[in-house]
């Protein structure tokens, strides 16, 4: 998992069936000072993120587990929303 | 599998399920001369790591889930070992 930050929501409406109903949000992982890290990416929610919260986002097949049984086509998902992180 | 070094915690109350009682750890990638190398992950701990321990992790679905002990949880990451100590020869 990333820890990433929301910063938009995308809107469409001619999708995958296994895609209705579901909040998918742009977000920009972000490294342990916050600061960006890489590219920004499309993932579906399945938390319920808002834009402006840190969240932490899975990588792969995984992202759609919330979903079961629904196969939903995604690589990317939002599993949590932060309320801290602690450095050592 | 990968080396790592554990750099903190992440609290989050708002999560899915399946992460209920785990410990989400920030972990740095590292060669083995222990450089950083990437950008920090999130790991979940089965080991009971800490902070500043060199771990060993997995950056995969499958293995993750099964270190969680949980079917169908939605994880890609996990710290399975800490490292006593790396011996490379050449």
């Amino acid at each position: 998992m990333q820890l990433a930050k929301v910063i938009g929501d995308v809107v469409v409406t001619r999708k995958d069936d296994n895609l209705s109903g579901i909040a998918l949000l742009v977000i920009q992982p972000i490294d342990a000072q916050g600061a960006p890290a890489g590219r920004t990416l499309v993932a579906v929610d399945a938390v319920g993120a808002g834009v402006g919260e840190t969240v932490f986002f899975v990588r792969g097949k995984e992202a759609s587990f919330p979903f079961y049984p629904t196969e939903v086509p995604t690589d990317a998902g939002i599993v949590g929303i932060v309320d801290h992180w602690d450095l050592g | 599998m990968t080396l790592a070094r554990v750099v903190g915690t992440v609290v989050a109350t708002h999560k899915h399920r399946k992460f209920d009682g785990a410990k989400l750890l920030l972990v740095q990638p590292i060669t083995l001369d222990d450089q950083p190398r990437g950008t920090t992950l999130l790991a979940v701990d089965s080991v009971g790591a800490g902070v500043h321990e060199k771990v060993l992790i997995v950056i995969e679905g499958r293995a993750a889930g099964e270190a969680l002990g949980r079917k169908g949880a939605p994880v890609d990451a996990a710290v399975i070992g800490i490292v006593d100590s790396v011996d490379v020869s050449e």
